[in-house]
C-alpha cells in the first residue's frame, strides 16, 4: 500500500552555510531558500520541467516545515542546519508550498510557490 | 439474527440545527418508538451494551479568544452570541464539543494562559451537562499541547453518552498535521471493543481527509485513522479548522466541519488564496450563521439535510449595532 506522502530523501548537515550556485559539470543547480517566521525567501522559484535542482533550505529563527505533496516536497527545516533536497519536476505548473510545522501567529500564511516551465 | 437485519440506514439518526459557529445534532434511534421499533433497540443495546437513547449535542469551533485584528474586530462577541442561542434552544442540549483553536495563541508571558481561562469563562455559560473538547494549533501547536493539557487536561480521550461513543483526538499537538503512531494505536484498542454497528463520533480540529493541503487543510495520517474506522458502520467526524461549513463523505465516515466564531475563509474551490473574508461591520457576524441540518426519515444515517441561517443580530444591528459590539475587552 503506497505511503500517504513519498517521503523526499533530506540530508540535514550540521552548521553548513553554502552560497548559491549555478549549474557546473552536471551538478544540480543549487536553489537557496531561507524560512523565517512567517516568509520563505525567495518567494518564488522557478524550474524547468525535467530539470534537477537541488533545494537547500535554512530556518534563521525556528523549527518550519516545507511541504508540497504534488511534488513529494516533505520537509523539516530546523534552526543550524541545512536542509537539502534533490527535486525534478515533471509536471508543468505552479506550486503553492507552504509550512507546515505550525510556528506561530503568522503560521497560516507562511508560503511560497514553486514554478515549474516547460 | 436480529442483529443481522440492522444496518447504518435504520440504526442511527443525527438530526438537528447548526450553528455556523457551531452545529447542533439530535441524535435519535432511526425507528419508530413501538412496535418493531423496541425490537431493534432491544437488540441493539444487546449488540452495543447501551441503547441509543435521543439527545441533541452543539458543536462549537475556533473561538479564537483573544484574537483581535482586521478580519473580526469584535473579539468574543459570536462566541457569546452563539451561547446565548445554545441556551435557548429546545429541547436543551447535553453536551457541547469545541472543536478547537479555543484561543489565540501569544508569547507574552501569561498571555495565552489568560485567554485560555477567558474562554473558560464564556464557555461556562453555556448550560448543558457536559463540555468538551481538543486543542487546535493555535492551542497546542508551539508547546506541544502543555499549557493546554495545564487548563483543559488531556489532548485525546473517549467517553461514552447515551450508547454513541465519543472519541475526541488531537492532530495539532505534534506541530505537524498529524495524529501520530502513538494515538493511533490508542484510538485502535478504544474501539476494539465496540461491535461495527456501534455509533461512533470522532471529533477533531483538522480534517482527517485531504481537503486542500497546500492550504493546510489535512492531516498527513488521516487515512491511517480512518482505517482504523472502516470496520464501523456509523462513524461521524466533526472538524473545524477551516472556518467554514463543509460536508464530505467519505467510504467509511462522514465528516462535517462547523464554521469559526471569529471570521470565515472562502471556498477554496473559488478562492486562490486563502484569506480571510473581509469583515463586513454592517454584518458583523455574517458568514457565522446558523446551519440547519437534519437528516429525517429520508435519509440515510451518515447523510445530513442542511439549511442555512444566517446568525441574527437582534439588538444588534447596522453601524450602531457595530459600535455596540466594540465594547472593552474583559482580558
Amino acid at each position: 500500500m503506497p505511503r500517504p506522502f513519498q517521503r523526499a530523501h533530506v540530508v540535514a548537515l550540521a552548521a553548513v552555510v553554502a552560497l548559491s550556485s549555478p549549474a557546473r559539470g552536471g551538478e544540480p543547480r543549487v536553489v537557496e531558500i531561507t524560512a523565517k517566521r512567517f516568509e520563505f525567501s525567495p518567494a518564488v522559484v522557478t524550474v524547468k520541467k525535467g530539470e534537477t535542482v537541488m533545494l537547500r533550505l535554512r530556518s534563521l529563527d525556528v523549527t518550519h516545515g516545507f511541504f508540497q505533496k504534488d511534488l513529494g516536497i516533505d520537509l523539516e527545516i530546523e534552526p543550524g542546519k541545512v536542509t537539502e533536497m534533490t527535486l525534478t519536476p515533471r509536471v508543468q505548473g505552479r506550486y503553492l508550498t507552504i509550512c507546515d510545522h505550525f510556528c506561530g501567529s503568522g503560521h497560516g500564511n507562511m508560503k511560497m510557490t514553486i514554478v515549474v516551465e516547460e | 439474527m436480529t442483529e443481522a437485519r440492522i444496518d447504518r440506514r435504520t440504526f442511527l439518526r443525527i438530526a438537528g440545527m447548526s450553528l455556523g459557529a457551531g452545529a447542533l445534532y439530535r441524535v435519535a434511534p432511526g425507528w419508530a418508538a413501538d412496535g418493531p421499533g423496541n425490537d431493534m433497540a432491544a437488540a441493539q443495546q444487546r449488540v452495543n451494551g447501551e441503547a441509543v437513547t435521543p439527545f441533541t449535542f452543539v458543536q462549537l469551533s475556533d473561538t479564537h479568544v483573544g484574537f483581535s485584528g482586521p478580519p473580526n474586530p469584535t473579539g468574543t462577541a459570536a462566541f457569546e452570541r452563539a451561547v446565548e442561542m445554545v441556551n435557548r434552544l429546545t429541547p436543551q442540549p447535553e453536551l457541547v464539543l469545541f472543536t478547537g483553536d479555543l484561543s489565540h495563541e501569544s508569547e507574552a508571558p501569561g498571555e495565552h494562559a489568560a485567554r485560555m481561562k477567558h474562554f473558560q469563562e464564556i464557555a461556562a455559560r453555556v448550560r448543558v451537562s457536559k463540555r468538551r473538547m481538543v486543542p487546535g494549533e493555535h492551542d497546542a501547536g508551539l508547546d506541544g499541547g502543555v499549557l493546554y493539557r495545564s487548563v483543559f487536561g488531556e489532548t485525546h480521550y473517549s467517553f461514552d453518552h447515551r450508547g454513541v461513543h465519543f472519541v475526541a483526538l488531537d492532530n495539532v499537538s505534534r506541530a505537524k498535521p498529524e495524529v501520530g503512531p502513538e494515538q493511533i494505536a490508542w484510538l485502535r484498542a478504544d474501539v476494539a471493543r465496540f461491535p461495527p454497528t456501534a455509533p461512533i463520533v470522532v471529533f477533531t480540529h483538522r480534517p482527517l481527509f485531504d481537503l486542500k493541503p497546500e492550504w493546510e487543510w489535512f492531516t498527513r495520517d488521516g487515512d491511517a485513522v480512518m482505517a482504523v474506522l472502516a470496520p464501523y458502520e456509523n462513524v461521524t467526524v466533526l472538524y473545524g479548522h477551516i472556518h467554514r461549513e463543509d460536508l464530505h463523505s467519505g467510504p467509511h465516515a462522514t465528516h462535517y466541519a462547523a464554521r469559526s466564531l471569529i471570521f470565515a475563509f472562502p471556498d477554496p474551490a473559488q478562492a486562490a488564496d486563502k484569506k480571510p473574508i473581509p469583515f463586513d461591520k454592517e454584518h458583523p457576524f455574517r458568514n457565522l450563521g446558523l446551519r440547519v441540518a437534519d437528516a429525517g426519515n429520508r435519509a440515510s444515517s451518515r447523510t445530513v439535510r442542511c439549511e442555512e441561517v444566517e446568525l441574527s443580530m437582534r439588538e444588534y444591528s447596522g453601524t450602531e449595532g457595530f459600535a455596540q459590539l466594540l465594547k472593552p475587552s474583559s482580558l
